[in-house]
């Protein structure tokens, strides 16, 4: 073993790490593996994550295909089977042109905001930071409603895959602005963040990015007709030509940051013991914060501004298979995808023929999980 | 100074109105009553007043229809034409008032609840009390299609639900600090973000027909005011009045802690009860008027804090300077250029979020 290559925090005892060291970070499940006589503990953990894991891709694939049978426009079953498979029929534009790209969509948007959240937990130390609560969803919205209002009044308009690729860069600028702001305004240091203090900025930070958006978006007629459901945060109306963009980015990010849990968990440690793992805190900081601005960004260029969802994944995936993070970060973002599907679907379904915003469904789910957290843990910094 | 519980001796028959005590407070009486003060409070009262006069003079010119200030005295004084009559006693004198009530109203339940919490950010905007009383209003109008007074009465009903289910979630009701109060913070904004997709999701199923009206009810407005609403609500925020005013000396004793207070001879837990039932009745009667307005509880109890100076609850300051806020917030909202027309409730919320991170900012550098 060498030093550049950073320890797993689950199994302290077999790379050398005294056990003390671990600390409380890895009680709990994980942290059996480092009992002594472990070993065969551990193969049942092991086994365990793998069917988790298994379980939650096959959760996704079925959410999506779920998401492209159910919607307010009701289809035979039979028809959107016969459109799928490219049979024709009555259903096919609908089935193509909406609601395959709306259910791609939702795994991407899905995907990013879980993988997020996991990162943004691990680089703050803190069970409550998440890009919709903290404000940097908020931040890249206003952002994008801010460069196409002044690109509308230049007369620039760019359309189609371009204009998704304007959005998204837009998108990056304010996520990072915001994310900038609310760490410095929640007084973050290295040695983690005051929860407390973080998520009141990040609210309040929400409120004003908020209250600008939608003033931007009221008195822009064609901002607003464009961006009425997008502002509040929605799959409705993006097709391919905002699904691929989206993709493009948010793919690559997501392996970069699923390939990122040992550094995570060497992080985990705290700030010295993770520097005498080889984890460099600082540079992991910028690092680990450019991935959230790239998935957070992308996720609200494509759906908006979407809150909770990066909040509750992890929290229930920790509960699922420990507190690794080479683990939690892959399958937040799965659970995270099958929240943002479900959510649209309950959206669609719930008050037909209008449509109820996915960001909406998302905090009625997700808020009372956020309340579950902030009763139960003593606000300890993760 | 440490504020005096014991009330001063009643003076003698014939005692000047205005007299000055030994340690350099003030006292105003008038007959048996009496208010004791101090001459900066005083100072501080008497320039909000003049604000308020010069705010409302100023948002009596505002509007779509164009009056010019001679028309305007006329139809104040009832000799001008019907139709300015119309404008000036029908449209801009209850929405000035509208603001006037609507604001003290938030501005008082905001230190009730300050106070109540131990903790600025414990205001009834942040912990979700103000979306929980729009709640009943949407539930009310949208379902129920209530009367004037339905409304009010669901606003504050709903009020009173949400702060029930706050505290009882936060597990705790103004423990000092031991950390209760930022965990009855977090969990109240958890309720209000609950409720105000709760909110949205009512809404989509008139957002069709009456947008506008869906839009006051998402971020508050004084556009579209309910005459018969607004003298409910008056009626409301005047009764809670004098029960403010009997429990303003008791807060004072609170604010020395528990221990200090029920020494003094002040019902601790009563107190806490009476001060959270007028707070919501406070933020329900001013709901009902405008839908959810944001930060006006907040800051104005900390801004007239600041002016005031230490000492007894500084009620009446507090809800002079809300008003001067809220009115101030609704004449620049009306004022703006008519392509950048903007809610009051957005007004609030973008002034009023900025403030809240300068002062979570200046928390940092202690």
């Amino acid at each position: 073993m060498s030093t550049q290559h950073p320890v797993n925090a689950p199994a302290p005892a077999r790379r050398g790490v005294p056990a003390s060291a671990a600390g409380p970070h890895t009680a709990g499940r994980g942290g059996s593996a480092a009992l002594p006589g472990g070993g065969a503990a551990r193969s049942r953990a092991a086994r365990r994550r793998v069917l988790w894991a298994i379980g939650l891709v096959v959760a996704v694939i079925v959410a999506a295909i779920g998401s492209v049978f159910v919607g307010a426009q009701a289809l035979a079953p039979a028809d959107v089977v016969d459109a799928l498979l490219g049979r024709g029929g009555e259903a096919a534009l609908f089935v193509h042109e909406l609601r395959v790209p709306r259910a791609l969509l939702g795994v991407v948007v899905g995907l990013a905001l879980g993988a997020a959240g996991a990162l943004m937990q691990a680089l703050t130390r803190n069970p409550l930071a998440e890009p919709g609560l903290l404000g940097v969803n908020a931040g890249a919205a206003a952002a994008v409603v801010t460069g196409l209002a002044f690109g509308g009044a230049l007369g620039l308009r760019a359309t189609g895959i371009a204009g998704s690729y304007v959005t998204m860069a837009l998108a990056f600028v304010g996520a990072a602005a915001a994310s900038a702001l609310v760490l410095l305004v929640g007084g973050a240091t290295s040695k983690g963040t005051d929860p407390v203090r973080l998520t009141l900025a990040g609210a309040a930070l929400t409120v004003v990015l908020g209250a600008y958006t939608n003033a931007m978006t009221l008195n822009q007629p064609q901002l607003f007709e464009d961006f009425v459901h997008w502002s509040v945060g929605s799959l409705q109306g993006r097709g391919y030509e905002s699904l691929w963009p989206v993709a493009s980015v948010v793919l690559p990010a997501l392996v970069v940051a699923c390939l990122s849990g040992r550094w995570l968990n060497a992080l985990a440690l705290g700030p010295e013991m993770g520097r005498a793992l080889g984890a460099d805190p600082r540079r992991l900081a910028v690092a680990g914060g450019a991935l959230v601005v790239a998935l957070a960004g992308a996720a609200t260029a494509g759906a908006g501004p979407i809150a909770f969802v990066g909040l509750a994944a992890p929290l229930v995936v920790r509960g699922l298979v420990g507190p690794d993070y080479r683990w939690v970060v892959p399958l937040s973002a799965c659970v995270a995808a099958v929240v943002v599907l479900v959510a649209d679907v309950i959206g669609r379904v719930v008050m037909p023929p209008s449509e109820v915003e996915t960001a909406v469904v998302a905090a009625l789910l997700g808020a009372p999980v956020f309340i579950a957290v902030v009763r139960r843990r003593r606000m300890a910094r993760l | 100074m440490p504020p005096s519980l014991s009330a001063p001796a009643r003076p003698a028959a014939g005692a000047p109105l205005l007299q000055a005590t030994v340690d350099g407070a003030v006292a105003l009486r008038l007959g048996p009553y009496s208010l004791r003060t101090t001459r900066r409070r005083l100072i501080v009262g008497a320039a909000l007043v003049v604000a308020i006069a010069a705010l409302a003079a100023l948002a009596l010119g505002v509007g779509t229809i164009a009056l010019s200030p001679e028309r305007i005295w006329q139809a104040l004084l009832g000799e001008g034409t019907p139709r300015d009559g119309r404008v000036v006693w029908g449209i801009r004198v209850p929405r000035i008032g509208a603001a006037l009530a609507v604001g003290a109203a938030l501005g008082l339940s905001g230190a009730l609840f300050q106070n109540l919490t131990g903790n600025p950010l414990g205001s009834p905007d942040v912990i979700g009390f103000v979306t929980g009383a729009a709640s009943g209003a949407i539930v009310a109008i949208v379902i129920f299609s209530a009367s004037a007074v339905g409304v009010a009465l669901a606003a504050v009903g709903s009020g009173l639900v949400t702060a029930a289910v706050v505290v009882l979630l936060a597990g705790l009701w103004g423990r000092r600090g031991d950390g209760g109060g930022y965990r009855l913070v977090l969990v109240g904004i958890g309720v209000g973000a609950f409720l105000a997709a709760l909110n949205d999701l009512l809404l989509t199923r008139v957002s069709g027909e009456i947008s506008i009206a869906a839009q006051t009810w998402l971020v508050g407005s004084l556009n579209s005011r309910d005459g018969d609403i607004l003298a409910v609500s008056l009626v409301l925020i005047a009764a809670c009045l004098p029960a403010l005013a009997f429990l303003s000396g008791r807060m004072g004793a609170l604010q020395l802690g528990d221990d200090a207070a029920s020494q003094a001879g002040v019902p601790v837990t009563a107190t806490r009860l009476a001060m959270t039932a007028v707070g919501v009745l406070l933020v329900g009667a001013a709901t009902a008027v405008t839908g959810p307005i944001s930060f006006v509880a907040l800051a104005a109890p900390q801004l007239a804090w600041r002016l005031a100076g230490r000492g007894r609850p500084a009620l009446v300051i507090t809800a002079l300077f809300a008003a001067v806020l809220l009115l101030g917030a609704d004449v620049i909202s009306q004022l703006l250029p008519s392509a950048l027309h903007l809610p009051v409730g957005l007004v609030t919320g973008l002034l009023g979020g900025i403030y809240l991170l300068v002062l979570l900012s200046k928390g940092n550098r202690k």
